[in-house]
Formats: C-alpha cells, sequence, structure tokens
C-alpha cells in the first residue's frame, strides 16, 4: 500500500493538522508521502520532510496552487495521486473543497472526516452531528479520504528526514480565480489544536462583551470560540464557530459560556477532555456533557474567573 | 439566466436522532421529514437572484423517495418555477447524486447550480464539488456572499482562517453556508400556486446513470455517551476542581 497525505499550510509554515494526518496514515500501513502544493511553499516542504514516517517528500510549486483553488489542486491531486491506493488530507475548508474534486475526476467514492480507522478499507465516521456513529467500507480502488485531525494524535514533527521531489506538473483549471481574502489575526493559539478553548454564545450579548473571554483565554493560554448564534448574530466572525458545520475542536479543557448546548454545537466539541458550562439556566442541554456546571450569570461569573486564575495561574 | 437549485429530503434538524437497536442505521421510521436546511439556504438565494433580474428561470431539483416531491413543493412555494424529481428508492450516495446532477445540468444547461454544501444527515459535504469536477465548472464553496457580474460571479466563503473572496467563470457551482441568507417563510397562497406548478418525474435509469453504492456501511452505533458532572456551587470551587482534579489548568 502506499498512501499520498496532501499537507496543510499557508505557504510558509506545515499546519499541525498535517501530522494528525500523517497519524490516520500510519494507522492504515504502508509507504506514505506527502503533497505539499503551494507557491513559495520549500519552507513547509523541509518541515513536512522532518514529520515522522514520511518516506518521501513531493512539492508542487506554482502560482496555480498558491490560494489553494479547489478546481487546481483537485486535478493536480487526482493526476499525482493516481498511482496510490489512498489519498488523505485533513477535514479542514481546503481538503473539504478540493478532495470531493478529486474523488470525481478519479470516479471514487469519499469518506468524509474519520475519526479512525478499522482496516486499510474500513473507517469510522460522525453522521447526523455525531448522534450516530458509522462504519464505513469502500470498495474502491482508490480510497479517497478526509480525516478529522482532533481524532488522531499527531506525529512527531522533528526527526524525520524524508527526500524532496520537485514535480513539474502544473494544473491551472482556468476557471476561477482569488480575488481576495480577509484572514482574521490573532496571537491566540490556533482554535481547531489549541489546548483550551473558551466560547462565548448568545448569552453573550454583544462582540465587547467576548473582552472577558478574551482575557480569561489568554491567562491560560486558551483560543476563544463561539456557537453558531453568536457568529450570526455578528458578535465574532465566522471562523471562530465550533460544531457539526464549523470547526471541530478536542480540547483538554473546553468552557462553554452562555452556550445552551444545542446537538449542533455538541458536535463541535463533544470529544473535549474536560468541559466547563456556565450558563443561567440550570436546565440548559449544555450541563448534560459538562463535566463541571456552574449555574451563574456569566457577567458576574466571569470576571471572577478572571480573578480566581490570576490567583493560581 | 437559468439556475439550477438541488434540495434533499433529510431528517428534521430539530429530532432527536436514534440509532436502530440493530445497529444498521438510524431509526427514521415516523420521524418529521424537512428539507435540509442548508439547501433551504440554497432555494433562498436563488430566490433573491430573481428577484433582483439576475436569475430568469428558477428549476429546482431533488433525488430521492416518492416523498421528495413535498420538498420540491416546498422550494416552489418559496419562488422555483419548475421542479424535476429524480425518482428513486435505492440509496444515493454523493458521487452517484453528482452524476445524476450533471445528466439533469446537460439536459437544463444552468449558468449557476446552487447546492447546500452538506446534508445534515451523511454530513459528507461532497456532492456539490463533485459535480463540479464532473461538467468541468468552477466551485464557490461554504459561500457567505455571491454576487453576479457579467459572465463572472464572485463568492466569498467562509473559510478555517476567515473569509475568501474567488471569482468564477459561469456556468458555475455554489455550495451555501450558513450566513449566505436567512430564508423566508412560504405564505400560504405561494402554497397554493406551488401544486399547479409543474413537476418532471424522472429515475436514474432515463438519465442513464448507474447508482450502484461504492461505500457499504457495516454498521451504526450511538457515540459513546458523556456522563453529566457535578454541579460547582461558585467559581473558586470551580478553578479548584480545575486545577487540583482535574489538573488541566
Ligand atoms: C444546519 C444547522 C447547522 C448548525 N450548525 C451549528 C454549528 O456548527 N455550531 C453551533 O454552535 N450551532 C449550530 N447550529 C445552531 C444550533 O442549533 C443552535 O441554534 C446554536 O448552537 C445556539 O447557540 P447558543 O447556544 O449560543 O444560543 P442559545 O441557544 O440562544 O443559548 C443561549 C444560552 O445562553 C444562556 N444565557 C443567556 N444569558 C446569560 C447570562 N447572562 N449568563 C449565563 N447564561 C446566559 C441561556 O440560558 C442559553 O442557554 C446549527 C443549526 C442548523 C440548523
Amino acid at each position: 500500500m502506499s498512501i499520498l497525505v496532501i499537507a496543510e499550510h499557508d505557504n510558509s509554515s506545515l499546519k499541525q493538522a498535517t501530522l494528525n494526518v500523517v497519524a490516520a496514515a500510519k494507522a492504515i500501513g504502508g509507504d506514505i508521502d506527502v503533497l505539499v502544493a503551494g507557491e513559495n511553499c520549500g519552507a513547509v516542504a523541509e518541515a513536512a520532510a522532518k514529520a515522522e514516517g514520511v518516506n518521501k517528500v513531493l512539492v508542487a510549486d506554482n502560482a496555480a496552487y498558491g490560494h489553494f483553488l479547489g478546481e487546481n489542486l483537485g486535478e493536480l491531486v487526482a493526476e499525482v495521486g493516481k498511482g496510490y491506493s489512498h489519498i488523505l488530507a485533513a477535514a479542514g475548508t481546503v481538503g473539504k473543497d478540493f478532495m470531493p474534486r478529486v474523488a470525481a475526476l478519479l470516479d471514487v467514492a469519499q469518506v468524509s472526516d474519520i475519526m479512525r480507522v478499522e482496516s486499510e478499507d474500513t473507517f469510522v465516521r460522525p453522521i447526523y452531528a455525531g448522534n450516530a456513529i458509522a462504519t464505513v467500507k469502500s470498495s474502491d480502488s482508490i480510497k479517497v479520504v478526509t480525516v478529522r485531525p482532533t481524532a488522531f494524535d499527531p506525529v512527531a514533527g522533528e526527526g524525520g528526514s524524508a527526500a524532496v521531489e520537485q514535480l513539474d506538473v502544473v494544473k491551472d483549471a482556468g476557471l476561477s480565480q482569488f480575488v481576495n481574502e480577509e484572514l482574521a489575526k490573532s496571537d491566540r493559539p490556533d482554535l481547531a489544536s489549541a489546548g483550551i478553548v473558551v466560547s462565548g454564545g448568545r448569552g453573550m450579548q454583544n462582540g465587547d462583551n467576548f473582552k472577558m473571554l478574551e482575557q480569561v483565554a489568554d491567562l491560560m493560554g486558551a483560543a476563544v470560540g463561539a456557537s453558531r448564534a453568536a457568529v450570526d448574530a455578528g458578535f465574532v466572525p465566522n471562523d471562530m464557530q465550533v460544531g457539526q458545520t464549523g470547526k471541530i475542536v478536542a480540547p483538554q479543557l473546553y468552557i462553554a459560556v452562555g452556550i445552551s448546548g444545542a446537538i449542533q454545537h455538541l458536535a463541535g466539541m463533544s470529544d473535549s477532555k474536560v468541559i466547563v458550562a456556565i450558563n443561567k439556566d440550570e436546565e440548559a442541554p449544555i450541563f448534560q456533557v459538562a463535566d463541571y456546571g456552574l449555574v451563574a450569570d456569566l457577567f458576574e461569573a466571569v470576571p471572577q474567573l478572571e480573578e480566581e486564575l490570576k490567583k493560581v495561574m | 439566466m437559468k439556475v439550477l437549485v438541488a434540495v434533499k429530503r433529510v431528517i428534521d434538524y430539530n429530532v432527536k436522532v436514534r440509532v436502530k437497536p440493530d445497529n444498521t442505521g438510524v431509526d427514521l421510521a415516523n420521524v418529521k421529514m424537512a428539507m435540509n436546511p442548508f439547501c433551504e439556504i440554497a432555494v433562498e438565494e436563488a430566490v433573491r437572484l430573481k428577484e433582483k433580474g439576475v436569475a430568469s428561470e428558477i428549476v429546482v431539483v431533488s433525488i430521492g423517495p416518492k416523498a421528495s416531491q413535498e420538498q420540491i413543493r416546498t422550494a416552489l412555494a418559496l419562488g422555483a418555477d419548475r421542479g424535476i424529481h429524480v425518482e428513486t428508492d435505492e440509496e444515493v450516495q454523493s458521487l452517484e447524486a453528482a452524476k445524476l446532477l450533471k445528466a439533469v445540468v446537460e439536459k437544463e444547461e444552468p449558468k449557476l447550480v446552487i447546492l447546500g454544501k452538506q446534508s445534515i444527515d451523511s454530513d459528507n459535504n461532497q456532492t456539490g464539488q463533485m459535480l463540479a469536477a464532473l461538467t468541468g465548472m468552477g466551485q464557490g464553496t461554504f459561500a457567505s456572499e455571491v454576487v453576479v457580474e457579467g459572465d463572472k460571479v464572485n463568492v466569498t466563503r467562509e473559510v478555517d482562517g476567515g473569509l475568501m473572496t474567488v471569482a468564477l467563470n459561469l456556468p458555475a457551482v455554489v455550495t451555501t453556508d450558513l450566513r449566505l441568507n436567512e430564508p423566508r417563510y412560504a405564505s400560504l397562497p405561494n402554497i397554493m400556486k406551488a401544486k399547479k406548478k409543474p413537476l418532471d418525474n424522472m429515475s436514474p435509469a432515463d438519465l442513464g446513470v448507474d447508482i450502484a453504492p461504492r461505500l457499504s456501511t457495516l454498521k451504526v452505533e450511538a457515540p459513546a455517551s458523556r456522563q453529566a458532572g457535578v454541579k460547582v456551587a461558585d467559581v473558586a470551587e470551580l478553578v479548584d476542581k480545575l486545577k487540583n482534579e482535574a489538573k488541566v489548568i
């Protein structure tokens, strides 16, 4: 078996999710090559070559891949990947965009968002917002799979010494162009891989009040997340949404503040190790999954939490 | 321009999902079904494009059992002009759905195809991208804004890092995210009118598509359930527990 892992990166650094996907590839077993497609992405290729268990790094460095357009990546990965038994990528917005194109071009099914590997052709994945867990078997010759990064412990990012090979395959489908992007800038850890996440919901009432959560988060080195209701109401940007249709997180500690605990929200955070809920409604469903529940008005509890944390951190 | 919208009949998002005791799937008997929420957003976007004078005709297509006609009628009540029902009682997976939609695209030749980014039953997030690949179209996935300008469409996409805008040549495929719009409700007169709008029926065989699934589901289980923990009296107790009991801070 031979597995092609598509690296997730921003042209300058390798995202940790790639190491989680390599871990999923190890669970399948076989030679693991990593494809780094981007523009001026040499540093990413070097980082990928150091990852544990990687056999070879293939680099497709071209302006056509600079913004990770799905049309171009789809054609590239279908071409490079057709000699492999498995093609794997993280189930982030880049992987979710181009991988189904790869599958369609290869005329194979895709298995989305796997949480576990049962065997080389059988995978476990959530359906119905994680209210059911399906074990699915693929009968296709090439398995195209997206991986839920939080479900696999990352391989070491250092110690490997894979060969790096430049590819000269340029696929520009000519169907789409990048116009612009507005990327959130934050000094806090990445939401999807942070060890602690503090999230706010509709109960926060407005965007300014999220500052209270940011102060608490900064004391613990945490990321800040949100429910859909808080994003829809415009309190915070979309990249902060945790849930079935937002980001999946599984930190050591998740603190839900003013969040009721709808199934769509739980789908994104219920694999957290320890869950804390702060909510003034003692009947809120979030308390059914919380290890520690505090029934309180958040506008009193959050400032107190900040004071208490200052004493112990 | 003509807009094609694909909609799916799924379990209502408010229903508590139960896994069947024999682990073959989810219990759908006597459960409330509805249009997939992301498909509602797709229909709404098409209707708004028509209201702006950008779209001239909205064709809505659904693949599924006879009862899927309810969702087509809902879309017609919301403002779609005519419906196509690709009727089958078999399970249709994403790749096969994309092939069926490709056949419909070839007949209808729409300038824009709008789908939901994922259906809340299988949570696959694949069909739109597969359709785009099979038809050689560009794709604006996870859209939070769609602006048609001449022979291009600008799509602002919700991505992990924030927002990203791409320009696509038409025809193109767009898949909707939650913040693209807020769908309206159908009015009673429009529900009545929808009953008279044309609805074509066809089978996968009529479209020449083999829908045999490539993935087989070996079992479906309930997730490991979390136990509710304890209530703490105040913030001081909470911090103490996090530090000394859970040891996570
Ligand atoms: C297709 C679809 C996809 C979805 N995807 C997602 C998703 O990915 N992520 C997601 O989060 N949701 C998602 N949702 C929405 C989900 O169903 C809920 O509507 C949403 O999670 C509710 O957010 P909330 O808990 O912040 O708001 P609410 O349900 O309104 O809860 C607010 C809570 O704050 C508490 N509160 C209010 N004031 C205070 C106070 N002063 N002090 C303490 N507590 C207070 C209230 O008691 C209440 O429990 C989706 C829905 C659909 C239909």
